[in-house]
Order: C-alpha cells, then sequence, then structure tokens
C-alpha cells in the first residue's frame, strides 16, 4: 500500500516530468543503467572470465575484432596482448573503475560538504585553520597523497593483504585528495547563502546551527556540488588508471578500464588499436553519460528551474 | 510634430505554455520639451515599453504588433545596424543603477569623450570642451576637476547627474530614464528631479520617465500614462490624474500611497489589486490556537521590551595589535523602552543602524554591551542557548526581501509549519497541518499555497508567509524591518492593513523599522529617529510630525515627499 503510493506520488512528481521530458536524459539515465548493470553482473553475461588464468589462450593474443580480417566471432571486440577477450576484460574492468569512481567521490563529498558547510558557516579561525589545510592539500599532486596513503597501509597492514585491500586504498587516496574542491566551492556558496535573511530567520526561529546548516543551507548549496561530483567520478576514474600504472593501484592481474587503456597504449602504433579503442569508448561513454544526468539533476533539484 | 509616437505597440513573450503578453494597445505621443511619466506597478509592462522602442528587447520578446514613430520616421522596423546608430544618438536612456551603468576603469571625461565622438562629428579637444559644458549642464561643481575622476570618487547621487550627462552628449529628440531615482536617497531624488525637468525645458528634448513611484510623478511630469498589466488604463494632465482619476485602478492606486500629512486607520480601496487576498474572518482570540498557551506569561510590570544602552560595533580594520583596530560603531547606546500592546517606530536613513538593533533584539547579533530585557528579564546574560529559546520564542521578525528571506528549497507548508515542529508546538502531524493551513488562511493566502514553493509567488504574497513563518511560534513580540520597502504601494497597503489588523487581534507588541516616513506615520504609536547609530529623538507618532524637537527630525521630515492635488 504505501509502496504503491510512492510509486504514485513518484510519477506525478516534477522530477518525473522533467525526466520524462528530455529524452537526452533518458538516453544518459539507459545508458548508465546498462553499464552499470553489465559490470555488476559481468560474470553472467561476460563470454570469459578475463581473471581466470585457464581460460586465457595466448595463442589467441592480439585478434582485431570479429568484423575485420582475422577476427573471430567468439572474441566480438578483439584481445588483448595476452590473448584476454576485451568485451569480457571491459566488463570486468568497468567494475573496478565504477567501484573505485563512485566511492572515492562519495567519500571525497562527505568530508569536502562537511569541511565547506563549517567553514562557509562559522568563518573565523575556524575557516582559516579549514581552508589552510586544504591550501596544503592542493599543493600536493593526487598521486604523491595516493603514495603516502599506500606506503601507510602497507607498513600497517600485513603483508599478504595488500592486494585484496588495493582497492580501498585506492579510493582513500582518490578521496583525500578530491575534497578540497567540494570544500570551496560549498565554502564560497555557504557564506553568500549565510547573509541571507532565510537563514536569519532561522537564527530568529532558534534552531541550532547543525539543523540550519542542513536543512537550510545544504540544499542551497547542493546544485554545484554534483556538477563537480560528476567531473570527479570521470577524474577519479583516470587517476585510478594512473595510480595503476605506478603500481599502486588495483594489481594487472584484474584491470580495470584505466589499466586497459594504458596497456593498449603500448600497441597503438603498431596498429592493434582496439586493445585501447573500446576501453576508451566505454569510458567516455560512461563519463558522458554521468555529466549529462548529473547536469539535469542540479537542475531538476532546483524548484526555480522548473 | 511630435518626438515619439507609439501607436497600438503590443509585446509578446512566446514560451511553451503559450504566450505571455507584456503590453498590448499602448498608443502614446510625446511633445518637445515634455515629460511624460509612465506609472505602475512591477509587471505592469513599464520598462517593456521602453525596451520595446529602443529595439532592446530581450529574447524571446517580440512586438507582433504597432509602430513607433521618432519625429515622424518610423524606426520599429530598422535593420540592426540602423536601430544601433539611433540609439544613445538620438534616444538616449538613462537607467536605474547609476553605479553599474558607468565603466569604473574609466574616467568620466574617457566616458563622456568616448561617447560624444562615436555620434557627433568633432575632433578630440572639442569633445573634451563639451563633456566639461555638460557636467557644468548638470550642475556638478568645478567641472574641469571632477572630469578626471573616476566613477567611484563621485556620490550616488552625482553619479547619477553624469549619467544624465552622458545621455545628454549627442543631443538626443528623446530620452527614456527607466527609474532615474530609484537607487536615490529621497533628498538627491528631489535634486535630480529638478535637473531632469529643467534640462528637458532648456533643450526640448522628450523625456519618458518610468516609475513606480506616484510622488516621483508629481515632482516631474507634464502628463501620466497608467499602466495595469500591459494595458493602458488612463493617460491625462498629471494634476487631473493624481486629484481626479477615472479608472478604479488609477484610484486604488493613489489611495494606497501612504499619506504623510494625517493618519488613516486603514489603507481604503486596496481591493482593486487582484491578489489582495481573501479576507479572513475575525478570529476569536480566546479560542483559537493562536491566542492560546503563551507559555510563562509573567506578571510583569512595565514595558515588554526595554533596551539599555545597546552597543554594537563592526570590525573594519583587523590587526594583532589592538591598538590599531578600528570599528565601526553601527549602534552606540540606545536605550528605549516599548509597552505592551505598543507599535514602536525606528526611522532613519541607510545605515543609521536600525537594522542592527532589530537583530540585536531578536538574537541574529551579539551586542558589544548593553542590555536587552524581555518582559522584565535580561536576555543577554542568559548563557545557554536553551534558556534563551524560550524568550526567543516570544519574538518574530519579518525581513525586507521577501525573495531572499524564504528558503527557495522549501515548500510553503515546511517553512511555516518549521518553527511549530521545533519548539513542539503541536503534539501530532494532523494538528501541524491544520495549524499551518489555518495560518496561511488568516494572512489572506489560503491553504492551497501549501504545497507550493515561494517562487510562484509575487513579493507580496511571499511577505505574507513570512508574516504566517513568524506567527508560528505564537510571538507577543513581532519585528517588522522594512517589511513593504521592497513592494508596490498597493501591495504595501494590503501589507501595512495585514499587519494592523493582527497586531489588533493578537495584541501584539511591535517594532517597526522603515526609512519611509509616510509609512512610520500610518503605523506605529511611538518613533525613535536614529542617526549614525544614535537615538537622535523619541516622541509620539504625531508629535514627531507636528512638532519635531531635534533638527536632524526636522530636516527628515522637510525631505518628505509630499503629493500635490490629494
Amino acid at each position: 500500500m504505501i509502496v504503491g503510493d510512492f510509486w504514485k506520488r513518484f510519477f506525478d512528481s516534477d522530477l518525473w516530468w522533467s525526466f520524462k521530458s528530455s529524452p537526452v536524459v533518458v538516453i544518459a539515465t539507459i545508458v548508465t543503467v546498462v553499464i552499470i548493470f553489465s559490470s555488476v553482473f559481468a560474470p553472467f553475461i561476460a563470454p570469459f572470465n578475463p581473471f581466470d588464468l585457464a581460460q586465457i589462450d595466448l595463442m589467441a593474443s592480439l585478434k582485431p575484432p570479429a568484423w575485420m580480417e582475422g577476427g573471430e566471432l567468439q572474441y566480438l571486440f578483439g584481445t588483448d596482448d595476452q590473448g584476454r577477450d576485451m568485451l569480457s576484460t571491459i566488463l570486468y574492468g568497468s567494475r573496478v573503475s565504477l567501484l573505485v569512481g563512485f566511492l572515492s567521490v562519495i567519500f571525497a563529498m562527505i568530508i569536502g560538504i562537511a569541511a565547506g558547510l563549517v567553514a562557509g558557516y562559522s568563518g573565523g579561525w575556524v575557516d582559516a585553520v579549514l581552508m589552510r589545510i586544504a591550501d596544503v592539500q592542493l599543493s600536493f599532486p593526487a598521486i604523491l597523497i595516493a603514495l603516502l596513503v599506500d606506503g601507510v597501509a602497507r607498513g600497517l597492514l600485513p603483508n599478504n593483504s595488500h592486494e585484496t585491500v588495493a582497492v580501498y586504498v585506492l579510493i582513500v587516496a582518490i578521496a583525500l585528495s578530491f575534497w578540497v574542491q567540494f570544500a570551496r566551492t560549498v565554502r564560497s556558496s555557504t557564506m553568500v547563502e549565510r547573509t541571507k535573511e532565510y537563514v536569519q530567520a532561522a537564527q530568529v526561529i532558534g534552531l541550532p546551527a547543525p539543523l540550519i546548516l542542513f536543512r537550510h543551507i545544504l540544499p542551497n548549496v547542493m546544485g554545484p556540488v554534483l556538477v563537480i561530483a560528476t567531473i570527479q567520478l570521470a577524474l577519479a576514474i583516470i587517476i585510478e588508471a594512473t595510480l595503476s600504472f605506478l603500481g599502486v593501484g588495483v594489481p594487472p592481474t584484474s584491470p580495470s578500464l584505466g589499466t586497459l587503456i594504458r596497456i593498449g597504449n603500448d600497441y597503438l602504433f603498431s596498429g592493434e588499436w582496439w586493445i585501447t579503442v573500446f576501453p576508451g569508448l566505454a569510458l567516455v561513454i560512461l563519463v558522458l553519460a554521468v555529466n549529462l544526468l548529473g547536469d539535469w539533476l542540479r537542475d531538476a533539484l532546483n524548484p526555480k528551474l522548473r | 510634430m511630435s518626438r515619439l509616437t507609439i501607436e497600438n505597440m503590443k509585446v509578446e513573450f512566446p514560451s511553451r505554455r503559450g504566450s505571455v503578453v507584456a503590453a498590448q494597445e499602448v498608443g502614446l505621443e510625446l511633445a518637445s520639451g515634455e515629460i511624460l511619466g509612465i506609472v505602475g506597478e512591477s509587471g505592469a509592462g513599464k520598462s517593456t515599453i521602453a525596451n520595446a522602442v529602443m529595439g532592446l528587447l530581450e529574447p524571446p520578446g517580440i512586438m507582433p504588433e504597432g509602430r513607433v514613430y521618432l519625429e515622424g520616421e518610423r524606426i520599429d522596423n530598422l535593420p540592426y545596424e540602423r536601430m544601433r546608430k539611433i540609439r544613445g544618438k538620438r534616444i538616449g536612456m538613462i537607467f536605474q543603477d547609476p553605479l553599474t551603468s558607468l565603466n569604473p576603469l574609466q574616467t568620466i571625461e574617457e566616458q563622456l569623450t568616448e561617447t560624444i565622438m562615436a555620434h557627433l562629428p568633432v575632433k578630440e579637444a572639442e569633445a573634451k570642451r563639451r563633456a566639461i559644458d555638460l557636467l557644468s549642464q548638470v550642475g556638478i561643481p568645478d567641472p574641469e576637476i571632477r572630469v578626471k575622476h573616476y566613477p567611484h570618487q563621485f556620490s550616488g547621487g552625482m553619479r547619477q547627474r553624469v549619467v544624465i550627462a552622458l545621455s545628454l552628449c549627442a543631443e538626443p529628440d528623446v530620452i527614456l530614464a527607466d527609474e532615474p531615482t530609484t537607487a536615490l536617497d529621497v533628498s538627491i531624488q528631489a535634486q535630480i528631479l529638478d535637473l531632469m525637468r529643467k534640462l528637458v525645458k532648456e533643450s526640448g528634448v522628450g523625456m519618458i520617465i518610468i516609475t513606480h513611484d506616484m510622488g516621483v510623478i508629481s515632482d516631474v511630469s507634464d502628463r501620466v500614462m497608467v499602466m495595469y498589466r500591459g494595458k493602458v488604463v488612463e493617460t491625462g494632465p498629471t494634476r487631473k490624474i493624481l486629484s481626479d482619476p477615472d479608472h478604479p485602478y488609477t484610484k486604488s492606486l493613489i489611495s494606497a500611497v501612504p499619506r504623510p500629512d494625517k493618519r488613516m486607520n486603514r489603507f481604503p480601496l486596496v481591493e482593486y489589486i487582484e491578489e489582495a487576498g481573501v479576507p479572513s474572518k475575525p478570529l476569536d482570540i480566546k479560542t483559537h490556537w493562536l491566542g492560546q498557551s503563551r507559555d510563562f506569561v509573567k506578571d510583569h510590570q512595565g514595558p515588554l521590551v526595554s533596551v539599555k544602552d545597546l552597543a554594537m560595533r563592526f570590525t573594519t580594520v583587523r590587526s594583532m595589535l589592538p591598538s590599531k583596530r578600528k570599528y565601526l560603531n553601527a549602534v552606540d547606546g540606545v536605550s528605549f523602552d516599548i509597552e505592551n500592546g505598543e507599535v514602536f517606530g525606528l526611522v532613519g536613513e541607510s545605515g543609521s543602524g536600525k537594522s542592527t538593533v532589530a537583530r540585536l533584539i531578536c538574537g541574529i547579533y551579539q551586542p558589544f554591551a548593553g542590555e536587552i530585557f524581555f518582559d522584565g528579564t535580561e536576555l543577554t546574560s542568559l548563557g545557554s542557548r536553551i534558556a534563551v529559546n524560550k524568550y526567543r520564542r516570544q519574538m518574530q521578525m519579518i525581513f525586507q526581501d521577501p525573495f531572499s528571506s524564504l528558503n527557495g528549497r522549501m515548500r510553503v507548508r515546511d517553512i511555516v509549519a518549521e518553527p511549530i515542529r521545533f519548539h513542539k508546538l503541536a503534539s501530532s502531524r494532523s494538528e501541524v497541518k491544520a495549524i499551518v493551513n489555518d495560518l496561511l488562511d488568516h494572512v489572506g493566502l489560503g491553504a492551497m499555497a501549501g504545497p507550493k514553493f515561494p517562487h510562484e509567488f509575487s513579493g507580496g504574497q511571499r511577505q505574507r508567509i513570512s508574516i504566517a513563518r513568524a506567527l508560528a511560534t505564537r510571538p507577543r513580540f513581532l519585528i517588522c524591518d522594512e517589511p513593504t520597502s521592497a513592494l508596490d504601494v498597493s501591495i504595501q497597503a494590503q501589507i501595512l492593513n495585514l499587519l494592523k489588523d493582527l497586531q489588533e487581534e493578537l495584541g501584539l507588541t511591535m517594532l517597526f523599522i522603515s526609512h519611509d516616513l509616510p509609512v512610520i506615520r500610518q503605523v506605529c504609536d511611538r518613533v525613535g529617529v536614529m542617526r549614525n547609530g544614535k537615538l537622535v529623538e523619541v516622541a509620539e507618532t504625531e508629535t514627531l510630525f507636528e512638532m519635531p524637537k531635534s533638527d536632524y527630525s526636522k530636516h527628515l521630515l522637510d525631505l518628505m515627499p509630499r503629493l500635490q492635488g490629494l
């Protein structure tokens, strides 16, 4: 009963209406859902398991896509240098990429929004301290921070556990280098919002600061945050690739999209373009779809623009 | 031949849900040396007419019907390039905000000579000489020196004079002035209007002044055109329109202007404007929710609110060394009492500290020194927020800007319900809902307003929402900080009527802050006059207006615009 009520309200809402009326958004959503779905259910969809060494046939390495001369139908998008099927590798690889991308951005968002809200609302020394930390943070490249986090993690954790926690180390590392963007944006918007009269009205009602921050200011500063988040998601996936290249990220035996692009890079000039191009396309499509979604969501959640 | 003729103009803004007609059936003739005032409230289509004449309608605006003639020559169908040459050269424009209409990085001389040379065939030396001439024409002292200055070195009124000089420098046939004095203080407004009138009479240009302010119209214009919802309701000589209007809208508009010369109980005749709202039935305060359970009403004798030697300062220059710090004394030793059930007014120019006093009393700012008593309890020494909240709940505030005082992301019913929920004034969700609907009803909006968002309402309706929110804690003391200065006069009259009704019904005590003396006279029982953070004079309203004691009060009263012909 309650569930039915919820859906009825949902289909009646402005959000659903604005969703329906934009074909671009509908397509972007379908694409995103398909990518997420196919990566989650990769073991059931993919024709091969690229991580299963028994299934890898080195003789079948560097095969071109099926429609080209020398291609085989079972390797639709060709194979890489180790004979792994590209399609399966992309499906499995996007799992790692999506996991790292989403989790690190969400993590960074939480830290950044909290820091930005507090800094922007309280001002004074709290603001100064938080923003100087952010400045210091900005002066380190993300890779350096990731290496640091990885080094610390290796030191603290038992030796053989590294492979299993590698992904989480990556997520923490990327989140720690990304929160500054969120904090800066939220801080400046908060400083603008805090002087507005609706905040003073909330103060007159007697609401405590945390309630004012979360109920009144946060919804009003979320617009730019969503857009940054979609851009950061793409960046996080790419940084993950870089880090994996440096040996800090995921192990090469379970490649992510980024790792695949990098591997293919070596073969790009010798004519085996498919190793780079297909994972690259997958990445571009994913990032574009998520970006369009974020852009739409920002406008759709703003009641003034409905 | 008339300077400017408009025939049967119609302006539309096509959109997804049909097109919005911003102006229709507009016709006017402007003679040499004549000032025509276009008056109407926001959204009436005044500025649209000016933009259409200039060919500067904002997209997607179009003018599907009508003709515009300048000196007998049709200009509304000219190609863009030819229209561009007419703008600025033959039609001058004066905008509302003198700060943003000048380039801050160029001296006045550069801006004037550039404009002169763009439109007239003169050499640079001649253009510079003309620039100085123009400045002296618009009454700027020492024009040879001032011409080298940058816009920020001029005061607001002086800047508007420079803008007028700019609009004159190409010797135009027609000047369109869109709210030319709205951003200026009253005293400067009078000077600018005098100047504009003098220039028009001397040079014989035609001028159209667009304004919402009846005072400006009565001061400066020869003829008036009254607009309502995109249509011209009435055109005629200023005297006639002001003293003997024919159309009911004009009548209600004029009756809504607060009279500076006598106190009236209510504003009559303001119901013509459609958003006036449903008149709510008088409520019985003994049984109604709003009147019940005023928690901890003490049998306190004496004033409800009392302020003693209140001081507040803002740091303007920060420094590690206390001796190097500089402060702005926003409020400096202010003391006054507000009796139970009284409406106390604070009046003063911008920057006099009146809003700061309000924010100190309701706890948005912490005072630097002084004491605030509410119902006999000193508030500043109460340490914890919870202890203070009990008192703060009894005082609420209505803010100036109805567009920023409501959180645009919340629905109206949540905005009004928030204080009830936070202070747990109702026991169940259905009770909260009933109270919210009742409050919305009572401020003339109706329960239908609940599920909507604030941006779906006009300024006056938003101010009603603000009032509903303020009433939701069942306050005894209401602070109104310029509650109507962002509103049109007819809406202002409605809101003031509403506040007055509520005050009488609920027995509210009010602190009413305004820079507008006529409004103060209509609303307040006693008035305090503030200047530079100090209280200059406190008196009964009628005493202040009839026999002001201090020189500053006299000065303020002299500047008060008076409608002629009423």
